[in-house]
C-alpha cells in the first residue's frame, strides 16, 4: 500500500507538484493520470525516493520514505520513465544485476528470474545482449530486473509508451496479474483507454495537483459525461496539453 | 554478493566487453609511452651519435690563408668545404650549421707572431647546430693553446707561463644520472597510462549510463550511493591499474630497443624499478579515478564529459614541463604534492639515486590524501538529486 499526503516540490520558480494526495491500494491498479507536464513522473520520483519532497509524506506498508528510504525501496518495483538498459549485457544479465544490488541470494535469483522471464513471454530474448532491442523488448526487460526482488508494490512510469498494439496488451494482461497476486500496481498514463480498461481507481493530476480521485464509474457519474475522455477533459477544465 | 561487488563485477564484465575500453586500456594507453619513448630516444641518441663521430664539413673562409689550421681541422675529421660569400645569412637559413673565416691578414700577422682572428659564425638558439659547433669551437681553440705552447717554448719560456690557472673537469654524473636528464619526461608517460586506461571508463559510468538514461533505474535499487559509487571507482582503478602494470612490463623492454650504451649511459627499468613506480602510483590511480568520474558526473553527455576529460588531461603535463625547464632544487613539501611527488620521485629512482623512506611515505600520504578529498566530493556529487535525472 502506498499513501501519498500533501506532497510539494519546486525547482526554482516552476511548482513541479503543489499538494498531491492519494492512496494506492494493496490488490487493486491505481492509475496516475495526467496531461503532458502535470507532474506524474516527479511525483513518482519522490514516491520511489529519487527525490526528496519539499513537504508532505510518502508512506509505502506504512514506512515512511524520508525516514528509511533504502526499506522503502527493498519493497518497491519501479520501471521509471528513464529505462535505459546496459547494452554490452544480455537480458538475463540486466535482470541479474538488479537482484544482486536488492542481494538475493543466487538460487532464489535464477528461479524469480526465470519465472519473470516465462511470465513475460521473453525466453526468446534472454540470452541476447539488449543492444538493438525493440521498445517492447526494453520494457520487459526493465519490468523483469524491477520485479526481480518479489516487491509488494509496483510502480510503472507509462508503462506501455512506445509500445505496438500486441505489446500494450500483453502489458494490460501483467499489470491484471500483478493486482491478482494481491500487489499495489501504480501506473501513470495520459492514454485514456488504457486507464479505462484496466484501473481500479483513477487519480487525475493537472497542474501539480490531485484534481480527481475515484473509481472510472464514479468520474463519469460526477461530471455527467458518458466516455472517460469528455469527463476526463471537463476535470482538469481544458483540452490544452492533452495527448492522445 | 554485496553490493560492491555486483557494481564492480557488472562493471568490469560490461566494459570488457567494449572494444574502445579495451583497446584504450589494454593497447593505447599501455603502450603509447613505451612506443614514443623508444622512438623518440632512437633519434635523440642516432643524431647525438652522427654529430661526434662523422666527418663533419664546414665552409671555411680564407682557407688557403691558414693551411696548418686547416691540416688540423682535417685530423680532426672535420674538412674545409669552400668558402661561401654570405655566411651569415647561410647560418640564419639553417643552410650551414657554422662557417669558419679566417681574417684576411691571418697570414702576415702569424709571421710576425701576433694575434690573429678566426671568426666562427653560428646560431646559439639552433639547439641541433650546437654539437658541431662546439667540436669545430674547441678544435680551434686548442689548435691556438697548441701554437701558442710551441712559440713560449721558441723563446724558452715553460707553457705554463701564460696558463697559470689549469681547469680540470671532474663530471660527476654517474651513467645513470646522465640518463636521468633525458629521461624526465619519463614520469607523464606513467600518469597519462593511468590518465587513458580508465578515462572511457569513468566516462561510461557516470555520463554515459546518465546519458543512456540507466542511472535512474540503477539509483532505484535499495544501495546507498556510495557503494554504487565505490564499485564504479573500484571497476576504474582496476583498469587504470592493468594498464599501468602493462606500460611497467613494456617499459622493462625499452633498453633492448635503445642503443644507450654507445652513449655511456644506463638505464635500469627492471622489476625493483617498476614495483617502486606502481607503488608511487597508487594514490594517483585513485585519485585520477576520482577526479575522472567527478567530471564526467558534471557532463550531461558522453561527448561532454570527453571533451572536459581532455581538458584534464593536460593537468598531469604541468609537473613534467615544470621539471624539465626549470631545474629546481627538490624541497620536502615539494614530494607531498601529487603528481609533482610522483614526478620526482620516479625521476629520482631513474637516476639510481634510490628514495628515503620518508620521501615514499609523503609521496604516498600526499596523494593518498588528496584521493581521499576526490573521492569524498564525488560522493557529494552523487548524493545530489540531479544526478539521476537524465532529461
Amino acid at each position: 500500500m502506498i499513501e501519498v499526503k500533501d506532497l510539494h516540490k519546486s525547482f526554482g520558480d516552476v511548482r513541479a507538484v503543489n499538494g498531491v494526495s492519494f492512496t494506492a491500494r494493496d490488490g487493486e491498479i491505481t492509475g496516475l493520470l495526467g496531461p503532458n507536464g502535470a507532474g506524474k513522473t516527479t511525483t513518482l520520483r519522490m514516491l520511489y525516493t529519487l527525490m526528496t519532497p519539499d513537504t508532505g509524506q510518502v508512506l509505502v506498508d506504512g514506512l515512511d520514505a524520508s525516514a528509511d528510504p533504502s526499506a522503502v525501496r527493498r519493497r518497491l518495483g519501479v520501471l521509471p520513465d528513464a529505462r535505459g538498459l546496459y547494452k554490452r549485457l544480455t537480458a538475463s544479465e540486466n535482470i541479474d544485476y538488479f537482484g544482486r544490488l536488492h542481494g538475493m541470494p543466487e538460487a532464489l535469483l535464477r528461479e524469480r528470474r526465470e519465472a519473470l522471464i516465462d511470465a513475460l513471454d521473453m525466453r526468446d530474448i534472454a540470452t541476447r545482449r539488449t543492444e538493438g532491442f525493440s521498445q517492447g523488448q526494453r520494457v520487459k526487460t526493465g519490468i523483469a530486473r524491477a520485479l526481480v526482488h518479489d516487491p509488494r508494490n509496483v510502480l510503472l512510469d507509462e508503462p506501455t509508451n512506445g509500445l505496438d498494439v500486441m505489446a500494450t496488451r500483453a502489458m494490460r494482461r501483467f499489470m491484471g496479474q500483478l493486482r491478482d497476486e494481491g500487489r499495489c500496481v501504480l501506473f501513470s498514463s495520459h492514454i485514456m483507454q488504457e486507464v479505462a480498461a484496466l484501473c481500479d481507481r483513477i487519480v487525475v493530476i493537472a497542474h501539480g495537483r490531485v484534481v480527481a480521485d475515484a473509481p472510472p464509474a464514479a468520474l463519469l457519474a460526477q461530471t455527467g459525461e458518458t466516455t472517460l475522455e469528455d469527463a476526463f477533459v471537463k476535470i482538469i477544465g481544458t483540452d490544452e496539453g492533452l495527448a492522445a | 554478493m554485496n553490493a560492491f561487488s555486483a557494481v564492480y563485477w557488472k562493471e568490469v564484465r560490461e566494459n570488457l566487453r567494449d572494444r574502445r575500453t579495451l583497446i584504450n586500456a589494454l593497447i593505447t594507453g599501455p603502450l603509447l609511452g613505451p612506443v614514443m619513448f623508444i622512438t623518440l630516444m632512437n633519434v635523440i641518441v642516432n643524431r647525438e651519435l652522427a654529430k661526434t663521430d662523422q666527418p663533419l664539413s664546414v665552409p671555411v673562409i680564407g682557407a688557403a690563408l691558414a693551411p696548418n689550421l686547416v691540416a688540423a681541422m682535417k685530423s680532426a675529421s672535420i674538412d674545409a668545404a669552400p668558402g661561401i660569400d654570405d655566411p651569415e645569412i647561410a647560418v640564419r637559413e639553417q643552410r650551414t650549421d657554422v662557417v669558419v673565416r679566417i681574417s684576411p691578414d691571418y697570414a702576415k700577422a702569424w709571421e710576425k707572431g701576433q694575434a690573429v682572428q678566426v671568426e666562427l659564425i653560428f646560431d646559439s638558439s639552433r639547439r641541433d647546430a650546437a654539437a658541431p659547433v662546439s667540436r669545430v669551437r674547441s678544435l680551434v681553440e686548442g689548435y691556438g693553446r697548441r701554437e701558442g705552447a710551441m712559440r713560449l717554448i721558441a723563446r724558452g719560456l715553460s707553457p705554463t707561463t701564460a696558463w697559470p690557472v689549469q681547469v680540470a673537469y671532474r663530471d660527476q654524473a654517474t651513467s645513470q644520472s646522465r640518463s636521468a636528464l633525458m629521461f624526465s619526461f619519463l614520469p607523464y608517460f606513467f600518469v597519462l597510462t593511468v590518465f587513458l586506461g580508465g578515462m572511457y571508463l569513468a566516462i561510461d559510468l557516470t555520463a554515459g549510463e546518465r546519458e543512456r538514461q540507466s542511472l535512474e533505474p540503477l539509483f532505484v535499487n535499495p544501495v546507498p550511493r556510495w557503494q554504487i559509487l565505490a564499485g564504479k571507482l573500484g571497476a576504474i582503478c582496476t583498469f587504470s591499474l592493468v594498464s599501468l602494470l602493462l606500460s611497467m612490463a613494456a617499459f622493462a623492454t625499452a633498453p633492448w630497443f635503445i642503443p644507450t650504451e654507445k652513449i655511456g649511459i644506463a638505464l635500469d627499468l627492471g622489476w625493483r624499478f617498476a614495483s617502486q613506480v606502481v607503488l608511487l602510483m597508487l594514490p594517483l590511480i585513485v585519485l585520477l579515478a576520482a577526479l575522472q568520474s567527478l567530471v564526467s558526473a558534471f557532463a550531461k553527455s558522453y561527448r561532454e564529459a570527453q571533451t572536459y576529460l581532455s581538458i584534464l588531461m593536460i593537468v598531469p603535463v604541468l609537473p613534467s614541463a615544470l621539471l624539465s625547464v626549470v631545474a629546481i632544487r627538490a624541497e620536502p613539501w615539494m614530494y607531498a604534492v601529487p603528481l609533482l611527488g610522483q614526478n620526482l620521485g620516479i625521476v629520482q629512482l631513474l637516476r639510481g639515486d634510490g628514495m628515503a623512506g620518508w620521501q615514499i611515505a609523503l609521496c604516498l600520504g600526499g596523494g593518498l590524501v588528496a584521493a581521499v578529498l576526490a573521492v569524498w566530493g564525488t560522493a557529494l556529487m552523487y548524493r545530489s538529486e540531479r544526478l539521476a535525472i537524465s532529461g
